[in-house]
């Protein structure tokens, strides 16, 4: 059976003045995806997610949403969908619980005083629900953020840049969040972010955006696959091994050196050739790190665009 | 939907403090105005009849209520615009300024319906000025100076109304007051909706007010052939409810080009807030 498409993308573009922020835009994500949006700063991430939300609108190209074009059923959509983009702002002077029972009245949805609770508690405000917002702090806000894009218990949450601001242990409970969203709730999940190794550990599949264009799609274990891997080899006599090294065909894998320590990129198959190689020219290896991360590869792909 | 739409614009321009400035300030005026007439209110009389002393007796309580009102009413071609441009240039820049534009524009609800309320909440806030103005106006005024009957200066005469002839033209009086400052309120709308900060359309509508009330005022040939089209030139048509007999067609005419302002910058600012790419 063909897996349902939640998001599809088609040629999407967006020119401000001379600027292309989004150039011919492709993209599907399906039903049960955490899909990673990735992206250096100024790639169109943004503006790609403010078209989805019909917070601008595009200058070429189409966005069907559960199947649907947006333009044509722009309110029947948006009912499935619950976002945060970028920093999420509330109504300063009313109180978390006013500030989404307002929200909820503009759902369609019955969101009862019971509901709201039930998110508050979810994200951990259950207690401030009374304070007014201007009194919370950014993390607050961003909890009551994604409160509010849980409201009305939607299909698809788009979430740009959730952990922009929050201390690393915030940020560990919306990643722990959005596993849980995905796994035990069904949720569709659209995660843009510019951290990295956050997307790694919660995405499916991933694009990588630069310049407004798509450089890269896939899973995140074909991207990272496809990749040279940085090795580190800690061995007993650096000039030996120095020496050896550059006498070889691994020259060329070799990157630099530090106290104990030799830097390579290697694919995976010639991490236990390397170490065979060393230990028959009696270097003494006393460790070898393969270090594998998705920030390298994008800094990579990124860094080959510039 | 827009019931609901318009509750809600209505709880948050009712939950902002700027909100109370308005009625706050006119409760100050009138109460500033009429202690001050009631201390000053023989001589003020005097000097309005200076002329007509010579010629006429006056018997009666004319310094009351009414009277007072009526003078009051000349509040809304400078004070009210200003308490009314407060609220309505807030009502889409404040969500530009706050950052609720997105929360808000990302709901299932059309920005036809989102601006539409928003509007309807401004135009209801705006009547409710006018109401509080009376409200004050009326019952300070009548508890100073007590009833009688009304003196209404006119250009070439004195007219004076009776009791019961007072009450019907004051009721219409300020519900074409709401029509006129309708207009002030439509016009810092649109202009709320251009910008991203609400300071930027309170100061342009008093701006724009204050160089059409010049304008207005100047004997200059190009300057006396826009001035039908100024819809300034309108605001004071209230005043037509104190003549006698009442000249139904200007007021009607007053009310046409009032109307027409109001639903042209409603119109704009529909078209422009639906073509708006939302970067705040």
């Amino acid at each position: 059976m063909e897996e349902e498409k939640i998001i599809e993308i088609k040629n999407l573009s967006k020119q401000f003045k001379e600027v292309k922020a989004v150039d011919g835009l492709n993209l599907s994500v399906y039903r049960g995806d955490v899909f990673g949006f990735l992206g250096p700063n100024g790639a169109g991430k943004s503006t790609t997610i403010r078209m989805m939300l019909s917070l601008i609108k595009p200058t070429e190209g189409e966005i069907s949403l559960f199947g649907k074009s947006l333009t044509k059923h722009r309110n029947i959509v948006l009912r499935n969908i619950g976002a945060i983009v970028e920093k999420p702002d509330f109504y300063g002077y009313l109180t978390a619980f006013k500030n989404l029972e307002i929200l909820g009245k503009l759902s369609y949805t019955d969101v009862s005083r019971k509901r709201i609770m039930e998110v508050l508690e979810f994200v951990g405000l259950e207690k401030r629900y009374k304070s007014k917002v201007k009194t919370f702090s950014h993390g607050m806000k961003q909890r009551l953020g994604l409160a509010q894009a849980l409201l009305h218990d939607p299909d698809l949450i788009i979430l740009d840049e959730p952990t922009t601001g929050l201390d690393p242990q915030g940020m560990k409970e919306i990643r722990e969040l959005i596993i849980y969203l995905s796994r035990e709730k069904n949720k569709t999940i659209f995660l843009s972010s510019h951290i990295l190794s956050e997307v790694e550990i919660v995405a499916s599949r991933m694009i990588i955006l630069n310049k407004g264009k798509k450089i890269v799609e896939g899973t995140v274990t074909e991207l990272l696959n496809s990749q040279d891997i940085q090795v580190t080899v800690e061995v007993e006599n650096i000039e030996k091994a120095e020496q050896k090294i550059n006498e070889s065909k691994w020259k060329e894998k070799f990157t630099t050196s530090a106290n104990k320590k030799m830097f390579f990129k290697l694919l995976q198959e010639e991490i236990s050739e390397l170490n065979k190689f060393l230990v028959e020219n009696e270097v003494g290896v006393s460790a070898l790190v393969p270090t594998r991360s998705l920030e390298g590869y994008f800094l990579s792909i990124t860094e080959k665009e510039k | 939907m827009m019931l609901t739409l318009i509750q809600i614009e209505l709880f948050k321009i009712f939950k902002k403090w700027r909100t109370y400035i308005g009625f706050i300030a006119i409760s100050l005026l009138v109460t500033v105005i009429q202690v001050g007439i009631s201390f000053e209110g023989s001589r003020t009389l005097n000097f309005m009849t200076r002329n007509l002393q010579q010629e006429f007796v006056f018997v009666g309580n004319f310094l009351n209520g009414y009277l007072v009102s009526q003078l009051i009413l000349n509040a809304i071609f400078l004070h009210i615009p200003f308490l009314v441009a407060l609220v309505a240039g807030d009502l889409l820049a404040g969500e530009a300024t706050m950052g609720t534009y997105r929360m808000l524009i990302t709901r299932p609800v059309s920005r036809f319906n989102l601006v539409t309320a928003k509007f309807l909440a401004g135009i209801i806030y705006t009547a409710l000025l006018i109401i509080w103005l009376a409200i004050m106006s009326l019952s300070l005024g009548t508890i100073l100076f007590g009833t009688g009957e009304l003196m209404s200066m006119q250009s070439d005469a004195i007219v004076i109304f009776a009791r019961g002839d007072i009450f019907w033209r004051f009721l219409y009086a300020y519900g074409f007051a709401i029509v006129a400052m309708s207009v002030v309120s439509s016009l810092a709308f649109l202009l709320s909706s251009l910008v991203e900060n609400s300071i930027g359309p309170i100061i342009t509508t008093m701006a724009i007010i204050i160089a059409f009330f010049i304008i207005s005022a100047l004997d200059v040939g190009v300057f006396q052939a826009v001035e039908p089209y100024l819809f300034t030139s309108y605001i004071g048509g209230w005043k037509s409810f104190f003549n006698k007999p009442v000249d139904y067609s200007t007021i009607f005419k007053s009310l046409m080009v009032l109307g027409i302002h109001i639903i042209g910058f409603y119109g704009l600012t529909l078209y422009l807030f639906k073509r708006k790419d939302i970067l705040t």
